[in-house]
C-alpha cells in the first residue's frame, strides 16, 4: 500500500519559511495571498497502512511543533511519474 | 574522572569537545555505533550534523545503539550534556523538554554571544555563579529554542541569552535547559570553542569544569 504523510508546522508555532515564500509571491505579481505554510511530504510502501501513525509519532514528525496527515493512496507501488 | 565524547556520522565538534574535556579530566571518543560506554562519568553529545541532519535535525541519531546506552546513563541519573546538534539529539531523544526549530531569520549564525547563568545548582554550572555572563560562540541554523506552554519551568532554565544578544528567536531567549531532574543539560551556544583565551574566551571552560568538580558529600 503506498501512503503519503504530510507534515506541517504547528499552528502558532512562527514559520519563517512560509513568511518568507508568503512575501516573494506579491513581488512576482501575484496578490491576495495569505497564511503560506511550508511543511514536508513523506512517501512511502507500507505492509501495513495501520502502522503509519505510529512511524510518525516515533520518527517522521516531532509532534511537539509538527502536525501530521496520513493519506493512503490505494494504490501498490510509486505512482507513475506524470510526463 | 572520566568525559565520553559521542562521535557519529556526521559529528563536526568531536575533538574541540574531546580537548576542552581532557583539560579538565580523562576523555574518550565513543562510537555511535558501540552499545557500550566504557565505564565513563559524564556524557557529551558535540555539535555536528549527525547523520547528515536527514528529516529532522537529531531525528534518525536519537535512534543509534550508542543513544540507547547515553538514554540509559541519563534515565539512571548520570550527567549528559548536549551541545547544538547535541541538544537538538536530547530533544528528540526525549530528554530534554521542547524542540530545535530553524533560526528566525531562516540565516546561519556565527558569532559571540553572551549568555547569563540563571541556574548554578546543576551539575554543568555549579563552578558559575548565578548571574554570571559567559562568552561563547553560536554557530548554528537550527537553533530557535521553543517548548509548547506549560512544559518548561523556569527552574529548567540554565542559560538565558543576554538582552538583545538572541541569535536566533528563542522562545524567552532561552540558550540551554536541563531536565526535571538537573542531570541532563543542553545548549545551542559551544562552550567546547570557548576553553583558551587565544581564542578570545576561556569561560565555556566553565561548564566542563562544573562536571569534573567531584561533588562535596
Amino acid at each position: 500500500m503506498r501512503a503519503r504523510v504530510l507534515i506541517r508546522p504547528k499552528s502558532g508555532i512562527l514559520d519563517p519559511q512560509g513568511q518568507a515564500v508568503e512575501r516573494a509571491l506579491p513581488a512576482l505579481g501575484f496578490e491576495g495571498v495569505a497564511n503560506v505554510h511550508v511543511g514536508r511530504l513523506i512517501e512511502l510502501d507500507v505492509e501495513d497502512a495501520s502502522q503509519v501513525p505510529q512511524m510518525c509519532e516515533r520518527l517522521l514528525a516531532n509532534p511537539l511543533i509538527e502536525d501530521y496527515e496520513v493519506v493512503e493512496l490505494g494504490i501498490d507501488g510509486p505512482e507513475e511519474r506524470a510526463a | 574522572m572520566k568525559f565520553g565524547v559521542v562521535r557519529f556520522p556526521g559529528s563536526c565538534d568531536e575533538v574541540d569537545a574531546l580537548m576542552a574535556c581532557r583539560r579538565f579530566a580523562e576523555a574518550d571518543l565513543l562510537w555511535h555505533g558501540d552499545r557500550d560506554l566504557g565505564g565513563i562519568d559524564a556524557v557529551v553529545v558535540p555539535g555536528g550534523f549527525s547523520y547528515g541532519d536527514y528529516l529532522r535535525v537529531g531525528a534518525i541519531a536519537r535512534f543509534s545503539p550508542l543513544m540507547e546506552s547515553v538514554i540509559e546513563f541519563a534515565r539512571g541519573g548520570g550527567p549528559v550534556l548536549g551541545i547544538c546538534n547535541g541538544f537538538q539529539v536530547l530533544c528528540e531523544a526525549g530528554l530534554l523538554p521542547g524542540a530545535l526549530l530553524p533560526n528566525d531569520s531562516l540565516r546561519f549564525v556565527c558569532r559571540q554571544v553572551e549568555v547569563a547563568v540563571e541556574n548554578v545548582d546543576t551539575p554543568f554550572t555549579r563552578a558559575c555563579a548565578e548571574g554570571d555572563l559567559l562568552s561563547i560562540p553560536v554557530k548554528h541554523t537550527t537553533g530557535r529554542y521553543y517548548a509548547p506552554p506549560g512544559t518548561l519551568p523556569d527552574e529548567q532554565v540554565v542559560l538565558r541569552y543576554a538582552p538583545g544578544d538572541n541569535p536566533n528567536g528563542s522562545m524567552d531567549d532561552v540558550a540551554g535547559v536541563c531536565n526535571e531532574a538537573g542531570n541532563v543539560m543542553g545548549l545551542m551556544p559551544h562552550p567546547e570553542h570557548a576553553v583558551d583565551p587565544l581564542t578570545g574566551s576561556a569561560d565555556g571552560g566553565r561548564l566542563f569544569e562544573s562536571l569534573a568538580i567531584v561533588p562535596v558529600a
